[in-house]
């Protein structure tokens, strides 16, 4: 299946002499020098990425970077100087205005950093917004939105106005006009940003909720890389117009690209980002079920032994003195739980611990040593 | 001693300037004459229909209906000052010379409305057009009152068609320039998301534009509906008649009671007026604070 948003080497570069300077900077002019000399910038340079159905997709970067003239691009708000944004398999450049004003209708929905409410609508009328436009007959716009409203816990203040709300029920507000319009594809501009942080963790906790329970493609823009780290299935990492890395957080914290990219990453706690299976290390000493003599020799070397059956299913680990926990009865981590999740059980057990996927195979095992050593890692 | 004689001068005729002018309101005289017929067939009925319907309520139904509308839009106190002074109006005998003006003045201002506000809305997206449109209001604005009245004269002859053309023209800038203000003083991130939620241009009007303007455009209707009053005055000069006529006849006859009891009959009438219409600027929603309208104010003259 073709990725649901593709980016195809996507310019923009703002201003009256635009034109001349992205032909040079196309064919591979120097953007500083190019800066000197005309103070023209590339607000977007040369960027392709896919954006796959269902992902939470993170464009983070510094104010200046370019990611919310990226996002702009993806509903055509700003039309891209070069290059190509496809939608759904069909290309928004040269789609005519009608065309694209229904693929914003239907399609895909903004919330802005702003939040952009409409001052003289109640609540109500505010998520109606998009329904409206789109010529939904009022009383069943008006369901929708209050569905839209209830789902983001504003239930009791439908009526009130813009200005009788706190800021996280502003942006509430502005979620639920995007939501009210059920579209597969959500932008979000740094939505969360101008939020207080206890809100706008609350604010993000309520998004990966609604994400658990009909999962959207959600392009959100940030320049914080706590939020992006948490919301992010991949993050793509922009600086100058230029996105320097795109993958998910843990291999952008454990690979990254260049200096840039670790640069970013300085002050990321690694501890919540990375997971126990990008540490996971291999066991001294695996035991197939059937194999009895090995046991006893692994319980002579004084080592545990981690038992498997024939399809390299776990069952469970064999203490040296003979002793056998199984899998229910110890200690057993996912591949996804975080170094930081995974601090308590491994340094309480007395040895590694096993890192069991969910189809029950063994993938690894981690120790305090390990651990340790995995915190050094930047 | 040489000096003395330079204001001896008494100017008499026009220069070249007023001559092209005088040319200009000529040839338009003689060939535009089908246009101002239809204007005034239009502007006279238009007059005269809201002078028929304003007076057909009498006095004993007129004053209280005021008196509650102004008990519901702006207070208690001001309801029962209305009242009085329509009932002093009527004790002076001027009722239907106020109701002459307050026809006059609906159908000025309406007119004014009707053109100068897509006027404002046309400008407020077209820069080239603003920069035409703003010199024209600047003068129009301050061009003396009793000019208008020259070539009304001379197209409509006298009486309510050429008052009501000369008054709505000087009444419709401060419209115009506020729809146009308003307009522009949308958030750009309104108009931002009304694009996003993929509004037309149209939508985007209706939708985002006018209602977010709609406080601004109130007060230009507001301030126009106050110059027109203040016009209709100037224009009974020219055969309005109304209270401005009463005015009039107190300058020509040095009565200065008779002057004095039109004058208060056109400040009653004007104060009702303004606050009544003050009130559909700020409604609970968008109640301004006096610093906040201060400032509007002081956009409306350095706003490009």
């Amino acid at each position: 299946m073709p990725p649901l948003i593709s980016l195809k080497q996507l310019w923009k570069v703002f201003g009256d002499q635009s034109e001349q300077a992205l032909s040079d900077l196309q064919s591979g002019k120097d953007a500083d020098a190019l800066h000197a000399e005309t103070g023209i910038k590339a607000a977007v340079s040369d960027v392709s990425l896919s954006i796959e159905a269902g992902e939470i997709f993170v464009v983070m970067g510094l104010s200046g970077s370019g990611k919310s003239t990226l996002l702009r691009m993806i509903n055509g708000l700003i039309p891209p100087s070069a290059g190509e944004v496809v939608i759904e398999g069909k290309p928004l450049t040269g789609m005519p205005l009608a065309e694209i004003q229904n693929l914003r209708r239907n399609k895909m929905a903004m919330v802005f950093q702003s939040f952009a409410l409409f001052p003289q609508r109640t609540a109500l009328e505010n998520a109606a917004f998009g329904l409206e436009v789109a010529g939904v007959p009022q009383r069943q716009r008006l369901d929708k939105a209050r569905q839209a409203l209830e789902r983001v816990g504003l239930g009791l203040e439908l009526h009130n106005y813009p200005h009788q709300l706190s800021g996280g029920m502003q942006q509430r507000v502005g979620l639920a006009r995007a939501l009210a319009l059920d579209p597969p594809i959500l932008l979000m501009d740094e939505a969360f940003s101008a939020l207080d942080p206890l809100i706008r963790r609350e604010m993000q906790e309520q998004l990966l909720e609604l994400q658990a329970e009909s999962s959207r493609t959600i392009v959100f823009i940030s320049h914080d890389l706590d939020e992006a780290v948490r919301l992010g299935d991949r993050i793509a990492l922009m600086k100058s117009g230029i996105v320097l890395q795109c993958d998910s957080p843990s291999e952008l914290l454990s690979k990254p690209a260049n200096e840039q990219v670790r640069h970013f990453f300085r002050d990321v706690d690694a501890a919540s980002v990375l997971t126990v299976k990008t540490i996971a290390e291999t066991p001294d000493c695996v035991l197939r079920n059937s194999d009895g003599r090995q046991s006893l020799e692994s319980a002579a070397a004084g080592k545990e032994a981690f038992v498997v059956d024939d399809q390299n299913l776990f069952i469970g680990v064999l203490r040296p003195n003979g002793e056998m926990i199984t899998a229910q009865q110890g200690p057993v981590l996912t591949p996804e739980t975080t170094i930081r999740e995974a601090i308590n059980s491994v340094v309480s057990a007395p040895y590694p611990v096993p890192i069991v996927g969910a189809d029950q195979r063994l993938i690894g095992v981690i120790s305090p040593r390990r651990l340790l050593g995995s915190m050094l890692l930047e | 001693m040489n000096l003395v004689m330079l204001p001896l001068f008494t100017i008499v005729n026009a220069g070249p300037v007023g001559g092209a002018m005088a040319t200009t309101v000529e040839w338009l005289l003689n060939h535009g004459q089908p246009v101002f017929l239809l204007i005034e067939s239009l502007v006279n009925g238009l007059t005269g229909a809201a002078e028929f319907i304003l007076s057909v309520p009498p006095p004993w139904l007129m004053a209280p209906f005021v008196a509650l509308l102004a008990a519901w839009r702006v207070s208690f106190g001001f309801a029962v000052l209305s009242l009085l002074g329509l009932n002093l109006v009527l004790f002076m005998g001027l009722w239907q010379p106020m109701i002459s003006t307050l026809a006059l003045v609906i159908a000025a201002s309406l007119l004014a409305l009707i053109i100068g506000i897509p006027i404002g809305i046309f400008s407020a997206s077209r820069k080239h057009f603003w920069a035409i449109t703003r010199p024209v209001l600047d003068l129009m604005q301050t061009m003396p009152a009793f000019v208008y009245l020259i070539p009304a004269v001379m197209f409509f002859s006298t009486g309510r068609v050429p008052s009501t053309i000369a008054t709505l023209i000087f009444s419709m800038p401060p419209v115009v320039r506020l729809t146009h203000l308003g307009i522009r003083q949308v958030p750009k991130d309104l108009i931002e998301a009304g694009r996003a939620f993929g509004c037309t241009e149209s939508q985007l009007l209706w939708k985002v534009q006018l209602p977010n303007a709609l406080p601004t455009v109130m007060a230009g209707v507001n301030q126009t509906i106050m110059l027109a009053l203040s016009m209709v005055v100037i224009a009974s000069m020219i055969g309005g008649g109304g209270l401005g006529d009463v005015v009039l006849r107190g300058i020509q006859q040095l009565d200065v009671g008779l002057g004095f009891e039109g004058g208060l009959a056109v400040v009653i009438l004007a104060v009702i007026l303004d606050r009544l219409t003050q009130s559909l600027t700020s409604n609970e929603l968008t109640r301004k604070s006096m610093p906040q309208r201060i400032r509007a104010f002081r956009d409306l003259w350095t706003a490009s």
